[in-house]
């Protein structure tokens, strides 16, 4: 029987090489998928439990996330097969006028690392591109960032933008250096997250 | 210039914001600042001259973004060497001999950790923007607002090629007491690894208020015996309103001063948030 409990520590730690060969041990003992996966899930969430608590920082979680999706894609095949989809999808992107991608990139990483199907639009995205990419891929869920005081009013367009268009069942989770929960509350996002693990905690209690 | 001599007299007062400074001269968001080296030098230059009224020995220039990979986002890229040029100049005028120009070094924006870019591509990018700036005459090099040491290593290496002073600061604003880069690099470790990449002057700016940066300062003094420069911004941006403000008055700036003097800091400005009504409180606060 292989060692699912080792998989999980594998991926806290982000030793790729370890957690590829412990997930081709166990799809090869033929280990149900969805077991799989949750161990993979359920590590990566310790992850964000240790990054918000500031016992580790980006780098830890940066290499815990790509051993995840390392992982993930050698199991993708059997999820496929065994009808085992993506918990939601989500749109993301940085709003428009602005360029920073690191903080969202975080998000996407760690959206993916909570199996998220994640359709990453980008920076300096206008309105209207978040609503088409929302209606195109059904998403339930999307993802705003701004890093500048000057560009967050692009946030409070992007949501006056989706409700316009009908799209309001998409829950939409905002962050960025200068965005606070007020600020959320005000402009009418459904959620905010002060960084990315917790942008994980924030989508799932709103799906 | 030698920095000895001017840090000889006491602790010396750089300047303060550049990008809430242009905000007020009309840039809107979004819009590259740089960009305005070309189109708005006039209003550019207002910003050194107003600093140096206000008491700046030091002014930085408008090249914070100018390096290729980050103009490339606003697709200036190919303007890079007149953007950076002009920056130099501009300062240049504005004040004359009245302050030393160091000229801005950010960050690109892209992560090395992450595989965004790679070594190579950070050299040559640093590299190609120190030697237009060193060649359009500035007084030093300053790296700023770095929130991945290697990058700052790397941009150290390429500025110190140009023979000019190199200061090079890291931006702390993570971890529970704020006292650790965005990558969890504690005070004494960048101090430490900035000054054996080679830099002159080591420092952070950016990230959170002047309070903080008193221990932090504290902290990069036993780790190296280079000179430390240190801008904190005014407070953290609140939004009331829907207006970004900034709630740290310039009294109340200028009133962590003298712990931040104590705490071994020897170049003094301020970062987000701050105009020159903080740069002067603090010429006032260090000439009691």
């Amino acid at each position: 029987m292989p060692d699912l409990q080792e998989l999980g520590e594998a991926i806290k730690r982000g030793d790729r090489d370890q957690s590829a060969m412990l997930t081709n041990a166990a799809i090869a003992a033929k280990v149900p998928a969805q077991e799989i996966l949750d161990v993979m899930v359920a590590a990566m969430d310790v992850v964000g439990q240790r990054f918000q608590k500031n016992e580790i920082f980006v780098p830890e979680m940066l290499i815990a996330a790509r051993a995840m999706k390392e992982s993930l894609a050698l199991l993708e095949p059997l999820l496929v097969d065994a009808g085992i989809t993506p918990i939601a999808k989500a749109v993301i992107g940085t709003v428009e006028g602005d360029l920073h991608d690191i903080g969202k990139n975080l998000v996407a990483m760690m959206w993916k690392g909570a199996n998220f199907d994640v359709i990453d639009l980008g920076t300096n995205v206008s309105p209207q591109k978040f609503v088409d990419a929302v209606r195109d891929n059904n998403a339930q869920l999307v993802g705003l960032s701004a890093l500048l005081t000057t560009t967050m009013p692009a946030i409070k367009a992007t949501v006056a933008a989706l409700k316009a268009a009908g799209l309001d069942t998409a829950k939409v989770v905002i962050g960025g250096a200068p965005v606070t929960q007020e600020y959320a509350d005000e402009v009418g996002a459904d959620g905010y997250a002060p960084d990315a693990a917790s942008a994980v905690n924030v989508a799932r209690a709103l799906l | 210039m030698k920095l000895d001599q001017l840090i000889a007299s006491g602790p010396v007062v750089t300047d303060g914001a550049w990008g809430t400074q242009l905000q007020t001269l009309g840039l809107s968001g979004g819009a590259c600042p740089d960009e305005w080296n070309l189109s708005h030098p006039d209003l550019v230059a207002e910003v050194p001259r107003r600093y140096v009224e206000a008491g700046s020995q030091i002014v930085l220039t408008n090249t914070f973004r100018a390096n290729r990979i980050a103009l490339t986002s606003y697709d200036l890229a190919d303007r890079a060497a007149e953007i950076n040029r002009l920056g130099v100049e501009i300062s240049r005028r504005a004040v004359g001999d009245r302050a030393h120009v160091f000229a801005s070094m950010g960050p690109t924006g892209k992560m090395l950790l992450a595989g965004e870019v790679s070594e190579d591509e950070l050299r040559t990018v640093f590299a190609e923007q120190a030697q237009t700036l060193a060649d359009a005459g500035a007084d030093a090099l300053v790296i700023e607002t770095m929130a991945e040491l290697e990058e700052a290593e790397l941009a150290v290496a390429a500025a110190r090629q140009t023979g000019l002073p190199v200061v090079a600061c890291v931006v702390f604003d993570s971890g529970a007491e704020h006292d650790r880069t965005m990558m969890g690099v504690p005070p004494e470790q960048a101090a430490a690894r900035l000054t054996a990449a080679g830099a002159d002057v080591v420092g952070a700016n950016c990230g959170q208020g002047i309070a903080g940066y008193v221990d932090i300062c504290r902290r990069m003094r036993t780790a190296t015996s280079r000179p430390l420069w240190i801008k904190a911004n005014a407070g953290l941006p609140e939004v009331v309103d829907g207006e970004v403000v900034y709630r740290t008055t310039p009294a109340q700036f200028a009133a962590h001063v003298p712990a931040l003097v104590a705490a071994g800091a020897q170049f003094i400005g301020g970062c987000c948030g701050t105009s020159p009504a903080y740069i002067a409180a603090v010429g006032k606060e260090i000439r009691k």
